[in-house]
């Protein structure tokens, strides 16, 4: 009687049709991606890879997204550690904030940027001066991936600093570390997982970006912007394997980044 | 000699006001308080980790008030250790030192002899997260230690160890003192760690420092009803424990002889809870058990329960019921005989 009682509470109905409706989602992330990966042959995939418009194309993606990976890494990790250890008037409302670029339409992201960016208005006039412009440019390109991605980034380091007892920064001060020392020798090894995690999330979110960048710099082309216009010009048969090899470097680069990640957490 | 001037402070909804303390050089002072009275705050603001609102501190006639705590030279030990888990034991008994002028090699010096002084040399490649709570403690104290400071903060060091570990640990301090004779301030909420190891105590409670004094002081003329909960209402008696017949140990206090079990020797403390007395009008005959006569020299009404002071000498605090009591008709001046076991004697 007993083992039936366990193997009846091993197998719920409950659990039967949670795990039925778990595979469904799993299947629908998974068929897509493993069905278009096959339907490319090696011999076509090798010929795009030596069409210098794809790998450029793909290189300027990795490029723009670590440069908007860095510049929110210099300007996001400090407001992560304020959020993180100090209470403020008007705290939720930056945290609201940082949270919105995640739910606005990217396009309207694109044009809400290109309201501020652009060279008729203020900072876009500003840039301009010392030589940068945003429209039509890589750097069009670097901020619309900031500013979809960044969110990724400072809501997991936070989560990291939050980890970090503050306790152990205060020894560390009674030590004779200066909060400068404090922070570099304590707090940031212990919250570097979830600071390596977030910059691949943040990363990994920028190289995915289409809809803002579209808006801001449709030229020179990032791999998704490629996609798209192939896929519009030419058709499915030509947008297939710049697609697949995409998918390609990503799973490679972000699952070895992730294993890093997820080891240092774990420490 | 650390000074603490009209310190105050606020944290929260919680605030202390008006401190005053003055810890002498080489000093083993214990900041004595219920939990939540703010003695870890009090810690925390002396060493600069929490702000104040006003007041000084004064280390070696140094006022420290508006310095960072990295210019302080003040050692502290969290009551849960807080050692750096990414760091092993050699690394976080070093880690005040590398800021500072020291070769490799004199910063190796130092942590070794702090580890062989505390007995961790063999725990030097070890991560934390692998330390029992003792070994643990003893890092962060060479953790502090390791900066020569000039005043070492402990925060309730022994109330996250287990019984044992912590009765060791206790004498360990006490050794440990002895021999760095570093200015020392201790905090906790028991009254018997204070009276075993503190040169002075100073009772803190209801946001102020309720009274300071040598402990005999404090057990012996409580000042307050408040500082009196924590020693009154307890039997405390400081004597020589000796040999006694058949393995046993004998406690004598004036004239009166206990019998305890204890493996320590010497002059110590003896504590026995008033409500482990037992109270009757006949002696009671065993050899296991303490049984005395005495004088019934006061009498405490507290409603359901009732104190009684029975003066043998020294003067024991017996807790009854209120039926017992009736019962008896027990009446101030009246003899009564005291009955306590041998184990009811705790020797500290």
């Amino acid at each position: 009687m007993r083992s039936l009682a366990g193997m009846h509470l091993g197998m719920s109905p409950m659990k039967l049709v949670f795990i039925l409706l778990g595979s469904l989602i799993v299947l629908f992330i998974f068929v897509p991606l493993f069905k278009m990966m096959f339907s490319s042959s090696p011999a076509s995939l090798l010929d795009t890879l030596r069409e210098g418009e794809v790998v450029a194309s793909i290189l300027l993606t990795l490029y723009t997204a670590l440069l908007a990976t860095v510049i929110g890494f210099l300007l996001g990790i400090p407001l992560a550690y304020l959020l993180a250890r100090h209470e403020f008037p008007g705290k939720r409302l930056v945290e609201g904030l940082i949270d919105l670029p995640i739910v606005v339409p990217h396009s309207a992201v694109g044009i809400a940027l290109l309201f501020v960016f652009g060279q008729h208005f203020f900072f876009g006039k500003v840039f301009h001066a010392v030589g940068i412009d945003f429209v039509g440019e890589v750097a069009g390109i670097v901020i619309a991936m900031l500013f979809v991605s960044v969110p990724f980034l400072i809501n997991s380091a936070k989560e990291g600093f939050k980890k970090v007892d503050v306790r152990l920064e205060k020894v560390a001060r009674s030590l004779g570390a200066s909060p400068w020392q404090s922070f570099r020798r304590v707090t940031l090894p212990l919250a570097r997982g979830s600071i390596l995690s977030g910059t691949v999330m943040m990363w990994a979110r920028g190289i995915s970006e289409f809809g803002a960048v579209l808006i801001l710099t449709y030229n020179p082309m990032i791999a998704p912007i490629l996609v798209y216009e192939r896929f519009e010009t030419f058709g499915l048969d030509y947008a297939l394997p710049v697609a697949v090899l995409l998918v390609l470097v990503c799973l490679v680069i972000f699952v070895t980044l992730r294993a890093i990640a997820r080891r240092w957490e774990a420490k | 000699m650390i000074e603490i001037k009209n310190l105050s402070l606020s944290l929260g909804g919680f605030f202390l006001e008006d401190i005053n303390l003055e810890v002498k050089d080489g000093e083993y002072f214990i900041l004595l308080g219920p939990t939540g009275a703010g003695k870890t705050v009090l810690l925390e603001a002396i060493a600069g980790l929490c702000p104040i609102k006003s007041g000084q501190i004064k280390v070696n006639n140094r006022d420290v008030t508006l310095l960072g705590p990295e210019r302080r030279n003040i050692g502290f030990a969290y009551q849960d250790h807080m050692l750096f888990p990414h760091l092993t034991v050699a690394m976080n008994i070093c880690f005040g030192l590398k800021h500072r002028d020291e070769s490799k090699q004199e910063i190796e010096a130092t942590a070794s002899r702090l580890a062989e002084l505390l007995g961790i040399s063999h725990l030097m490649n070890r991560k934390p997260v692998t330390l029992s709570g003792g070994e643990s403690q003893k890092v962060a104290l060479a953790r502090a230690l390791a900066i020569e400071p000039e005043l070492l903060l402990l925060d309730e060091p022994l109330s996250a160890l287990d019984p044992e570990t912590r009765e060791a640990t206790q004498r360990e301090l006490r050794q440990l003192h002895d021999q760095l004779k570093v200015t020392t301030i201790h905090v906790t909420h028991d009254f018997e760690e204070a009276v075993a190891l503190g040169d002075r105590i100073a009772v803190l409670g209801n946001s102020h420092i309720i009274q300071t004094g040598t402990p005999q002081q404090i057990f012996r003329s409580p000042n307050s009803e408040f500082v009196a909960r924590f020693a009154l209402a307890r039997n405390i008696f400081e004597g020589d424990v000796q040999d006694g017949r058949s393995g046993q140990a004998t406690f004598s206090v004036g004239g009166t002889k206990l019998v305890v079990v204890t493996d320590l020797r010497g002059q110590l403390h003896a504590t026995i809870r008033p409500e482990d007395i037992l109270i009757s009008k006949e002696p009671l005959a065993s050899s296991a058990l303490n049984s005395l006569s005495g004088t019934i020299t006061h009498i405490a009404d507290k409603g359901s329960v009732i104190y009684l002071t029975v003066s043998v000498p020294p003067d024991f605090i017996c807790l009854i019921t209120r039926r017992s009591y009736e019962e008896m008709s027990l009446r101030e001046g009246m003899t009564v005989y005291i009955t306590f076991k041998a184990s009811a004697v705790h020797i500290f």
